[in-house]
């Protein structure tokens, strides 16, 4: 299946793991990535709560993009996912609004007519890809982890824009997907909150709260790590983890995998192939139970 | 049809919110010490029944210890909030074959709001909230005051969505930012917030503005989006607090890591067409913030040794002058 792959800010920077992991599964998983080179940051909600006209034209920008190349857009980040999501439920019920974006993206060229379907890998996996040729790829099972979910918000609220109503099943997709890499999923409140990122910078030590109590109710429920499909996410959980500890004086050192590394591992990479290694928090305790090594 | 129903009942030495640390985080359920005691119940009643129906039941019939606050039935009065299955709802507007999940609906309160017993939660926290945000309107002088005020219609239909609002409190009952920080005005707060300073009737906006930018609002919202999903009536909050945070930049409410952070978010996009995360953290937090800064210097100081900085040299995306161009024809303030 060929897809525009929308890889992310993040994936080019902070989270350079992701990018390269999503990258390596995408070959078993018979997803031919033609990467949207050219497409700018969705803004992140933070420019379309500033400038909803702005935002429009960005991201429709990016939805014309892809709909000129034929295939869907597939992104690796629930943040770009819900913002893409948005815009194009936007875009798509709204003529005067679709037309206000063409006369922007059309002195670049561009033009959207309201084809493109945009779908994280998380839901690419289920719904194109299917069950049969992930099980097919799996070369080592996961069996012995125990793995909580996190989804992120952007990639569940609002429901509307990301087709929830018409397919509830997204809700439970990373449950399922654990499950079938031969794990356990571990079951907390948690999997469907906020990690705290959209105010880091407002107010942090709130934020790493948030992000924190999640962490340890996993680990009190006795999770190994926690798997995301949101690098946003990932970089509160991850790379603000030990500052968490401290603002809530606990012990937490529960690992972080994006959700392309989770499947690569199945799939046979090693961890150094998944850059693994490059975690704030050790991933060292979660990959011995599996007996593998950074 | 049967139905199991497994309700939180009032453990007087329980940690509840009114007993919590002052100024600690809540602490979740899961932490609650001694845990929460819950008592289950069978009920027989129709396929279409709610879950008031059957805590009605089950107080009439079975239990009268019960505790249960409700008055309308109908979705109108709100005194029935609760938590169901983990999130907030009305329990007059939840069927039963909705909530049912492994065989049994849950029911509580929220852990975030202090008890007064079994089901009933107190609402002096949200009231508290809600009463800082001067939740009133403060009329303009009428040059003849024996005339009416005209408002015009559009400016009053951008209004309905908040007047919709039954004041039932789903929003707070699950809103993370409050649940880790008390000093946070709410999402029930700010949304009635907007619908006296988007008022244009309203004499006192601008100072509105100015104390809804301050620490514990509009920026102190996480952005979530479970207001939007819990609330029973449509009222989307978060929409709400993203429309006064417009007005407030508009309005000149600059001085705050919020603007900082969106101010240095579109100059990045529009300078490379994508996000610079190397200078955002500094640039938000104030770069003559001086404690900010150093605060942030451990996790940087991490990430790098884990090497997860962002390359140094940012580069911009191949046909950045497209992006360039959008913003100078769309980009407003942010030209």
């Amino acid at each position: 299946m060929r897809v525009a792959f929308y890889p992310g800010c993040v994936s080019k920077g902070a989270c350079p793991e992701l990018y390269v992991s999503a990258k390596a599964i995408a070959e078993p998983l018979g997803l031919e990535l033609e990467e949207l080179t050219e497409a700018p940051c969705t803004g992140a909600g933070v420019l379309s709560e500033q400038n909803p006209k702005l935002a429009d034209s960005l991201n429709g920008l990016t939805l014309a993009m892809a709909e000129s190349k034929g295939a869907s857009l597939m992104t690796i980040c629930s943040t770009c996912q819900g913002v893409l999501s948005a815009t194009n439920h936007h875009l798509k019920t709204d003529t005067e609004r679709l037309a206000g974006v063409n006369a922007t993206i059309g002195d670049q060229g561009y033009s959207y007519a309201g084809t493109t379907s945009v779908k994280h890998l998380l839901w690419i996996l289920f719904e194109d890809v299917g069950l049969d040729r992930i099980r097919a790829s799996i070369k080592r099972k996961l069996t012995g982890l125990k793995i909580a979910p996190f989804y992120g918000c952007y990639i569940l609220r609002p429901a509307e824009y990301l087709g929830l109503r018409e397919r509830p099943e997204r809700k439970t997709y990373l449950e399922q997907l654990i499950g079938l890499l031969g794990a356990e999923a571990v079951e907390y409140s948690g999997s469907t909150k906020c990690c705290g990122f959209p105010m880091v910078t407002f107010n942090r030590d709130k934020s790493l709260a948030m992000g924190g109590n999640h962490i340890l109710e996993a680990k009190d429920k006795g999770a190994d790590l926690l798997v995301t499909p949101c690098p946003l996410c990932h970089l509160n959980l991850d790379g603000q983890q030990p500052d968490a500890a401290r603002v809530l004086r606990k012990d937490i050192g529960v690992p972080i995998f994006h959700l392309p590394q989770l499947l690569g591992l199945a799939f046979g990479y090693s961890p150094e192939e998944l850059r693994l290694d490059h975690h704030v928090v050790s991933t060292k305790g979660a990959l011995g139970k599996v007996e593998l090594k950074v | 049809m049967q139905f199991t129903i497994e309700v939180g009942r009032y453990n007087p030495d329980g940690i509840y919110a009114e007993n919590a640390k002052p100024g600690a985080p809540y602490p979740p359920p899961w932490q609650q010490a001694p845990p929460r005691r819950y008592q289950t119940y069978t009920v027989e009643l129709p396929e279409y029944a709610v879950v008031l129906d059957a805590l009605i039941a089950i107080r009439e019939y079975q239990d009268e210890s019960l505790a249960v606050r409700c008055a309308c039935r109908s979705a109108i009065c709100g005194s029935c909030a609760m938590w169901i299955n983990g999130h907030a709802n009305l329990a007059c507007k939840s069927k039963l074959t909705e909530f049912t999940k492994d065989g049994k609906t849950r029911v509580e309160t929220p852990p975030s709001m202090p008890v007064i017993r079994d089901l009933v939660w107190d609402m002096k926290p949200f009231w508290e909230q809600h009463n800082k945000v001067k939740p009133w309107l403060v009329g303009k002088p009428l040059a003849d005051p024996s005339q009416e005020y005209r408002a015009d219609n559009s400016r009053m239909e951008e209004l309905i969505q908040e007047v919709s609002c039954i004041s039932c409190g789903c929003c707070l009952m699950d809103c993370e930012s409050y649940a880790v920080n008390p000093e946070f005005l709410g999402p029930h707060a700010l949304a009635k917030a907007f619908r006296y300073a988007g008022d244009p009737r309203d004499a006192e906006t601008r100072e509105r503005l100015g104390d809804y930018s301050k620490p514990g609002g509009v920026w102190d919202c996480t952005h979530c989006y479970e207001c939007v999903a819990q609330c029973p009536k449509g009222v989307a909050p978060l929409e709400q607090i993203l429309k006064l945070r417009r007005m407030a930049v508009d309005s000149g409410f600059t001085n705050n890591a919020g603007t900082r952070h969106a101010d240095a978010f579109a100059d990045s996009v529009k300078h490379s067409g994508r996000l610079n995360e190397l200078t955002l953290m500094p640039r938000s937090t104030g770069l003559f913030n001086v404690v900010g800064q150093l605060k942030t210097l451990p996790s940087a100081f991490n990430m790098a040794r884990a090497g997860k900085l962002p390359p140094l040299l940012h580069k911009s995306i191949p046909g950045v002058k497209r992006i360039k161009a959008i913003f100078e024809r769309v980009g407003g303030r942010f030209k």
